[in-house]
């Protein structure tokens, strides 16, 4: 028996940041490689594949999510926005891109896609943390570089950038 | 670090996900949370994963004066976050604010958490001091499992390979007793070096603990004075080292959580804050 096991491929279709992909994936294709393999979207990076570093968090109907923990195939079900979806229309910077580049949240910028999702949708949930809550909000993300006083900043900063530009009621 | 080849099939019908199941080495996945790590660093391969996440209604939390039912597909943040459970059985958010960070609450299960049955997590230790149940549904129909019955040894509880977890129920906190959590691991949110449950009804006291034995371990204090309260519970416990911490240093965190939560648990039975 030395004949090689085909793999059942499976003809999906996902949505990613607006837009509709149709792609052929196997059964065991990780969310995180699909996006980055399958459709070029490599803003979402892959540090430990078990959920632990955080740098492969995408959004998934608005939620923070591993896309290391999520099969492609069982995505289906879900509006997918990694970090390439958080720019404006026009490619202008989210107020939480904009803190972190002010702030210094960022060095080698590895960690950063999943900083930016995870603190984007922290935000919707919790418009101004407390330093506390601000804290709680990124403690699932890894940082090697830059000894996360800077990024609990850019948090806090993000919070005063978004109540700024908040639309008057 | 990639899975292995495996066949998926996500059935809108519980029937049909049982069927599916009766193929040999399929794995269920829920919030895949635990599978997918176990997948990618090939510890487990099945040759067929059944995603559950199709099948309708299994993600209520029903909570009534006797308790907290909790389906297979509610995620921990959204039993994490009802203000319901937390009024009937305020034992299970105080131990889910543990488990893991916000983003794997998002996808990961309560359900899948107690069939997972890893030693060092919370939920197992809540269901057992509760004296909770699972009801799963498989080829020879439901069957509810006692938490007593649940843990059989380390990550492996006594829902049979073809079986479904349907449910989880966490008893109610009868009028005047108290209840309290606390852990100490390295950062807030990684799984614990030890952790402690207590439940004070009257004059009965019973902790649970995680992280010290291969299945969570519930020890009763009743009865005993204050001051031997954490040797008793040691004579039962028996502490194991490894990387993360030394048979001695868990043995210290057995005594020093053992006076928190059992202090904690009787304040809050007595109205306090616990
Ligand atoms: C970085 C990280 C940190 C974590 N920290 C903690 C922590 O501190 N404490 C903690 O308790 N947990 C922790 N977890 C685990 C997390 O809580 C998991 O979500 C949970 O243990 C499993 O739930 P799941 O729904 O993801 O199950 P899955 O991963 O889908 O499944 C886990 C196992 O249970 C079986 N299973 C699941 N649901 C069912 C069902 N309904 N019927 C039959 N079998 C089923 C599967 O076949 C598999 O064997 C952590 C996970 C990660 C990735
Ligand atoms: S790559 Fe997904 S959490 Fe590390
Ligand atoms: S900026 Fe380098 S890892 Fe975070």
């Amino acid at each position: 028996m030395n004949e090689i096991r085909r793999e059942t491929r499976h003809e999906i279709r996902l949505r990613v940041n607006g837009v509709t992909y149709e792609l052929r994936v196997p059964a065991r294709r990780l969310l995180s490689d699909a996006l980055r393999h399958d459709l070029g979207l490599t803003g979402t990076h892959v540090g430990c594949e078990h959920g632990v570093c955080g740098s492969c968090t995408i959004l998934a109907d608005g939620e923070p999510v591993r896309a290391c923990l999520l099969l492609a195939v069982a995505a289906t079900a879900h509006e997918i926005t990694t970090v390439e979806g958080l720019a404006g229309p026009d490619g202008e910077p989210n107020a939480v891109q904009r803190a972190f580049a002010e702030c210094h949240g960022l060095q080698c910028g590895f960690c950063t896609p999943g900083f930016l999702t995870t603190v984007t949708a922290g935000l919707r949930r919790d418009p101004c943390p407390t330093r506390d809550a601000a804290r709680e909000m990124i403690a699932g993300n890894l940082c090697r570089c830059t000894g996360y006083q800077n990024i609990v900043r850019a948090v806090e900063r993000a919070a005063e950038l978004e109540s700024a530009q908040e639309p008057a009621r | 670090m990639k899975p292995a080849p495996f066949d998926y099939v996500r059935p809108d019908r519980l029937a049909d996900a049982v069927a599916a199941l009766a193929a040999p080495e399929s794995k269920v996945m829920a919030g895949g949370q635990s599978l997918v790590p176990l997948l990618s660093m090939r510890l487990a391969s099945p040759s067929l994963v059944v995603d559950i996440n199709g099948l309708p209604g299994l993600d209520a939390i029903t909570v009534t004066s006797g308790g907290v039912q909790v389906g297979a597909l509610a995620r921990h943040t959204a039993v994490l976050e009802s203000p319901e459970v937390a009024r009937v059985q305020p034992l299970v958010p105080m131990a889910l604010a543990h488990v893991a960070h916000a983003t794997v609450r998002n996808r990961g299960t309560t359900v899948g958490s107690l069939v997972h049955a890893d030693s060092a997590a919370e939920m197992p230790v809540v269901l057992s001091l509760l004296g909770g149940s699972i009801e799963v549904s498989g080829p020879a129909g439901r069957r509810t499992i006692a938490a007593s019955e649940l843990f059989v040894g380390p990550l492996e509880s006594s829902v049979a390979p073809d079986e479904i977890a349907l449910s989880a129920f966490f008893p109610a906190l009868p009028p005047g007793a108290g209840v309290a959590f606390d852990e100490i691991a390295r950062r807030h949110g990684d799984y614990a070096l030890v952790g402690a449950a207590a439940l004070v009804e009257g004059e009965r006291i019973r902790v649970g603990y995680l992280s010290v034995s291969d299945v969570p371990t519930v020890v009763d204090l009743t009865g005993v004075p204050a001051a031997d309260r954490a040797e008793a519970a040691l004579e039962q416990l028996d502490p194991t080292g490894d990387i993360h911490a030394t048979a001695a240093y868990r043995r210290t965190l057995v005594r020093v959580l053992t006076d928190r939560v059992v202090a904690a648990a009787t304040a809050n039975a007595q109205g306090g804050t616990p």
